[in-house]
């Protein structure tokens, strides 16, 4: 079995309103949902614009760069077998400069170094031979 | 923030709690959660003076981690439960399943009502371990990054709290402090060993900024109460605790589940600021009058946010209200004088309903609060939750 293959952490299970943005990241770019009607741009993707209510939706890339809105240093790993290597790790919400907000990892600087308003840039990583995740370092 | 409702709860002291009872609290119940919920609402029922055939309703929430409502109808032998239903719902709906109970007996659907949260949180289904783990849904979006569990998601709240306003340490610790205080008066805590603020700093740091002491307890037990008219609770064995107001909800954008906060606008606020003008309104009062307030700490900030969305201090004061002493014993607002979950135990909240019962009651010896008249009860501490004003 490949090291890819004994990936243990949770994977993303693609439904009808993300596998575009999942088929996105296996590209390594970074896909929003823009609103054709009201023009807002959203994530998590739904069948609908959480602005309008209009169906009318269409995917764009987005530029990649953002800023830290808020982050964790997770430093008890849960479950212990699974994080225990990756303790501390940092989560953030980071905030797109199209708007809006997406949970990911801080790589790049140690956790200390994590500050509000931080600039980052997505950068991708491939966890299993299907799926890669957007992931942020410091810009 | 305004209220965005019309209505307002509109039923003021027309229903009442009049029975509360328990089980034990421990890690390791040795039980099923099917006993623990029948043990503490055949507590309660006995404690208002009624038998299980008196009883027409029974509602309850849990995770997929308890036992459904019609079990425990079925272990009381009630002969004609008619309102049967149990919410899918976290700690948001600890009091919510009171006012629904109220909503089913105005409505005709049934006329004494026993409300329930039963679980084996600490030997069982942990709810702070973790969920579930194939991210499926919401979870896509979270669980990859190792976002997983409830501490961590609320720790990004915190976080938030700290960028808009500043928090210290010291700040959550007095949470923590003050209310261990309250449960080593209290038999029924589980945590009665006194705590430092040297020790609450000591203690270790879990997802930063939450150390152990600001994560609530796992608890295996049930609690229960009694709902019914007040007219019917004049007659009965306890002192009526009447309803006087209540509120359910949240804001814009509450998520695709309990967990998800992605688009939620501010993590600073939670659904508090968004009930608070409904809850006050219903009961005619303002936090002035609040002689007690036990109030759902999940986490130590969880109080913070409640604080300042319900108007008991202004956006950013929390901290300092707290550090002033407020919310001790002797405050102008003793806060969770069991010891909340994070220190008498952690029954997804339906301990302070009980709590707040039996301070109303002048039942609650050594923590008694003197003279207590009017209590808050609140549920949640995320997008969603519930609140109620009681009194004796």
């Amino acid at each position: 079995m490949s090291s890819v293959e004994a990936y243990e952490k949770p994977v993303p299970v693609p439904d009808p309103d993300s596998a575009p943005f999942w088929a996105g990241c296996r590209e390594q770019r970074l896909l929003l949902q823009h609103c054709e009607a009201c023009g807002h741009n959203q994530f998590p993707p739904s069948n609908v614009c959480a602005h309008c209510g209009s169906g009318g939706l269409s995917w764009k890339q987005a530029s990649g760069a953002g800023k830290v809105f808020s982050w964790i240093v997770v430093r008890h790993p849960v479950p212990k077998p699974v994080y225990a290597q990756d303790v501390p790790y940092v989560v953030a919400l980071v905030e797109l400069a199209e708007g809006p907000r997406m949970p990911s990892n801080i790589l790049g600087c140690s956790p200390e170094a994590v500050v509000a308003d931080m600039p980052v840039r997505v950068t991708f990583k491939q966890v299993t031979d299907e799926v890669v995740l957007p992931l942020f370092e410091p810009a | 923030m305004g209220s965005a409702r019309k209505s307002a709860y509109a039923l003021k002291d027309k229903y009442a709690i009049v029975g509360i009872g328990t089980t034990d609290y421990s890690a390791n119940s040795g039980r099923t959660v099917r006993a623990l919920a029948i043990e503490a609402s055949a507590n309660a029922i006995a404690d208002a003076g009624l038998k299980p055939a008196d009883i027409d309703g029974i509602v309850s929430y849990n995770f997929n981690d308890s036992a459904p409502a019609i079990a425990v109808a079925t272990g009381l032998d009630i002969p004609n439960a008619g309102y049967a239903v149990d919410f899918l719902a976290g700690g948001n709906a600890a009091n919510l399943i009171v006012l629904s109970a109220v909503a089913a007996i105005e409505a005709g659907l049934a006329d004494t009502v026993v409300c329930y949260r039963a679980m084996n949180g600490r030997s069982g289904f942990r709810l702070g371990g973790g969920r579930e783990f194939r991210a499926l849904g919401p979870t896509q979006y979270t669980a990859p990054f190792g976002w997983i569990t409830y501490p961590q998601a609320m720790a990004m709240w915190c976080r938030r709290y700290q960028i808009e306003y500043g928090l210290t340490p010291e700040q959550l610790g007095n949470v923590a402090v003050t209310l261990r205080e309250n449960a080593v008066l209290n038999p029924r805590a589980m945590q009665r060993k006194p705590m430092s603020m040297e020790d609450y700093l000591a203690s270790r740091m879990i997802v930063d900024p939450f150390r152990l002491f600001d994560i609530c307890l796992e608890t295996d037990g049930a609690c229960a109460v009694v709902v019914t008219s007040a007219e019917r609770a004049r007659d009965m064995k306890q002192k009526p605790v009447y309803i006087m107001g209540g509120a359910y909800g949240g804001g814009p954008q509450q998520g695709d589940d309990l967990f998800d906060c992605i688009r939620w606008p501010d993590h600073s606020k939670n659904y508090s600021h968004y009930i608070a003008d409904d809850l006050w309104r219903s009961a005619g009062i303002t936090p002035k009058d609040v002689d007690v307030a036990e109030i759902y700490d999940c986490f130590t900030y969880s109080i913070l946010m409640q604080l300042e969305g319900l108007g008991f201090c202004g956006l950013g004061e929390a901290g300092s209200f707290i550090a002033d002493g407020h919310i001790r014993r002797d405050g102008k607002l003793p806060v969770n004088t069991h010891g909340g979950l994070l220190s008498e135990g952690y029954i997804h909240g339906f301990n302070h309903v009980i709590e707040a019962v039996e301070q109303l009651r002048g039942q609650s010896g050594p923590r008694q609060i003197a003279d207590a008249e009017i209590a808050l009860t609140t549920a949640g501490a995320m997008t969603c939750g519930s609140a109620m004003i009681l009194r004796r």
